[in-house]
């Protein structure tokens, strides 16, 4: 199966082998609090989906529920053909779940623990033997294998662990931030690895609030406050983005922030380095006006149309619903 | 259920179990401490109590009464008086716990019998030694009022009959060390489990597993049974210290001792189950497991006698596993007694795992909310 991204459509596609997941209406309260509200999402087979939210903004929540773990306040799940939460049981023998915190034994040795999940997978010993040495093979446990887990380095424990959750080769793969306390090489080995997996058919479904994470998904659903702000491919939502991006070069980037911020159609500023990055609502009048700005206010500075990243969709699709700053309203 | 799961779980929990040191040496260490410590220092009987004797009747028969129950050693006959006044002033000014009076119409009591022959008069404001002075009068008295014939095998010269049964030596240890196994089990059986369970939620190894194939029941299942096994092996170095150091005898069979603390085991561990579904942490799981434990021994009857507690004490004490494993080892080592004697403390036993299981596996869900 290849990993084409095209958007699906919200057709009802009967036939379920192209769709790994589909939610409607997903809804989630923990008392008075709405962690998830009323999510749609389709995820198509063979392809890398990502949730991409700030802390506290449902990934983890929408994740939980999708593989039963927790019982939706409302709404309706069907992943792989089996309705959640009621055939929660069956689905949990064909996904693979890789939690935020490193969640197998550290007290047992990586052996262990592998011997232990294979068991738990109903492998006989045989089977389990192949398949563990294949896990050593792909994922460079190397000689790993009797060190206690507990003492294995941020990126030898993720590979244990995402050997630990592809050991029975599930068909859909669910990882809770896999890789926040990774160095970067270690998260490009562990990318290398996923779509690997996505090439032999595995559905991956990963929450991040990581931007390089995040551009090398397939699709993005990008929430905030337990909604969906914005789905799509990183491409089609850069392509997306309301408003433009510019650069602002100039002698004195810390000035001119302070004379933009709160300025009209000004959506986040944000200084790389000798520059000063600008997500702007409007179109090329905006870009003119914040130049006769900065101007005006003495300070001498260039600015450039750029192309949109990742974080400005991000940042432009939470702002939407966030409160506008007091001080922006002023303006306008 | 699935055998093969439930064993990896088992081999799981082992090898964690080898590789905490402090809790392995604690299987052991405690069962071996406690045994030392109990055996020793615990000594509700009373010896060598400061008495006074008054033999109004000085006769031959007296005499060997009074040197009898001062072969006791229970009682040291500190001073031989002849006016009853002074035995008063003595108890009075603490000098005496207990006094032994003998009416001058001794011998004529125990022919007659229509009246009891003898008195020991006691110190009532020490309860512990109105205990003791209680039941050492009760005993002799059984056989001066009844003086058997040559088939009373625990005749002593005289016609005074010390009987103490089960326990001839009044040592202490014999009363302590089966119920011993209880305190013991009861002390790390609901603790080791609760803290077992809990440690999986706290380290967020059930995150991992929820979303596995196993259930909660192989899951539970799997960590309890290498506890029934530690069970048995901390019974077993109870047994053997005090058959070895303190001479406890073992009157029963040896099976009789191992099913029962086997059902015992199992009620104890349905208890740390339980507590662990309440729990969040492994410490609260141990105030729960600590919070539970000084009741059971208190009311149990392993310290203090049942037949002395109020009415809801008793009550409570019947709920309690303890109480009826006190009764059953209780029992077994020292009266000779088998299972066929005491099912009804099975029985209790039975349906306290029972009901206590329930509960807990009505409160677990292989979920996370």
């Amino acid at each position: 199966m290849s990993a084409a991204a095209q958007p699906v459509g919200r057709a009802r596609t009967q036939d379920v082998s192209e769709v790994a997941i589909r939610a409607r209406g997903l809804t989630k309260r923990f008392g008075n609090v709405v962690a998830v509200d009323e999510l749609d999402l389709n995820v198509d087979r063979a392809q890398v989906y990502g949730f991409l939210g700030p802390n506290g903004s449902g990934k983890s929540t929408t994740i939980r529920m999708l593989c039963g773990l927790l019982l939706p306040t409302a709404g309706d799940i069907e992943v792989l053909g089996y309705r959640i939460p009621e055939q929660a049981e069956m689905l949990k023998r064909r996904i693979g779940y890789m939690t935020q915190r490193f969640s197998l034994y550290e007290d047992l040795t990586v052996n262990e623990n592998l011997d232990f999940v294979a068991a738990v997978h109903e492998f006989d010993r045989a089977r389990a033997r192949k398949r563990i040495a294949e896990l050593f093979e792909r994922y460079w446990l190397g000689d790993l294998g009797d060190r206690l887990a507990g003492t294995l380095s941020g990126g030898q424990k993720q590979r244990l662990a995402l050997a630990a959750s592809v050991l029975h080769k599930p068909d859909l793969l669910l990882l809770d931030e896999p890789t926040s306390a990774v160095d970067p090489q270690s998260r490009r080995e562990f990318w290398d690895s996923l779509f690997d997996l996505v090439d032999v058919g595995t559905t991956i479904l990963v929450s991040t609030h990581l931007m390089d994470e995040a551009e090398r998904c397939h699709r993005l659903a990008i929430l905030d406050h337990g909604k969906l702000v914005a789905d799509g491919s990183p491409r089609e939502l850069m392509d997306a983005l309301p408003g433009a991006a510019l650069l602002v070069e100039c002698a004195a980037p810390r000035k001119a922030q302070a004379a933009l911020t709160g300025f009209a159609d000004v959506v986040a500023l944000a200084q790389i380095g000798a520059n000063l990055r600008v997500l702007t609502r409007g179109g090329d009048n905006t870009r003119d006006a914040i130049a006769r700005h900065l101007h005006d206010a003495g300070i001498e500075a260039r600015v450039e149309p750029t192309s949109p990243n990742l974080e400005d969709v991000f940042v432009a699709a939470t702002k939407r619903v966030s409160r506008k700053p007091p001080a922006a309203e002023a303006h306008a | 259920m699935n055998l093969r799961r439930l064993l990896s779980i088992v081999i799981k929990e082992l090898r964690q179990l080898r590789r905490d040191r402090l809790t392995f040496a604690m299987i052991v260490g405690i069962p071996t401490m406690q045994l030392l410590l109990f055996g020793y220092a615990i000594n509700l009987d009373i010896r060598n109590l400061d008495a006074a004797v008054l033999d109004q009747a000085q006769t031959a028969h007296s005499r060997e009464v009074i040197a009898a129950l001062g072969e006791t050693h229970v009682m040291n006959f500190k001073y031989r008086l002849t006016v009853p006044q002074d035995l008063d002033d003595l108890l009075r000014a603490g000098k005496i716990s207990a006094g032994l009076v003998i009416p001058p119409d001794f011998e004529r009591r125990l022919i007659v019998q229509d009246r009891v022959p003898m008195q020991i008069v006691v110190d009532g404001s020490d309860q512990v030694t109105q205990q003791a002075a209680r039941q050492l009068a009760a005993l002799p008295l059984a056989g001066v009022i009844n003086p058997g014939g040559a088939s009373n095998p625990n005749q002593t010269a005289g016609n005074v009959e010390i009987v103490n049964f089960y326990n001839p030596q009044r040592l202490a240890p014999v009363n302590t060390v089966p119920g011993l196994i209880g305190v013991i089990l009861t002390m790390t059986m609901v603790l080791f489990t609760a803290m077992a369970i809990v440690r999986e939620r706290e380290r967020g190894n059930l995150e991992f597993l929820i979303a596995t194939p196993v259930s909660p029941g192989e899951l539970t299942i799997g960590k309890v049974l290498p506890f029934v096994g530690i069970g048995l092996i901390q019974t077993t170095v109870v047994l053997l210290l005090g058959t070895l150091i303190f001479h406890v005898p073992i009157r029963g069979t040896l099976f009789d001792v191992y099913a029962s603390a086997l059902v015992f085991i199992i009620a104890s561990l349905s208890l740390g189950v339980f507590i662990s579904t309440m729990a969040q942490t492994q410490f609260q799981s141990m105030q729960l497991a600590f919070f539970n434990f000084l009741p059971q021994i208190l009311l149990s009857g392993f310290m203090f006698p049942y037949a002395g507690m109020p009415w809801p004490a008793q009550w409570l004490a019947e709920i309690f596993p303890m109480t009826h494993f006190v009764r059953l080892i209780r029992g077994i080592m020292l009266r000779g007694a088998g299972l066929s004697d005491l099912w009804p403390e099975l029985v209790s036993l039975g349906v306290f795992t029972v009901v206590v299981l329930g509960f807990a596996v009505m409160r677990t869900s292989k979920r996370l909310d």
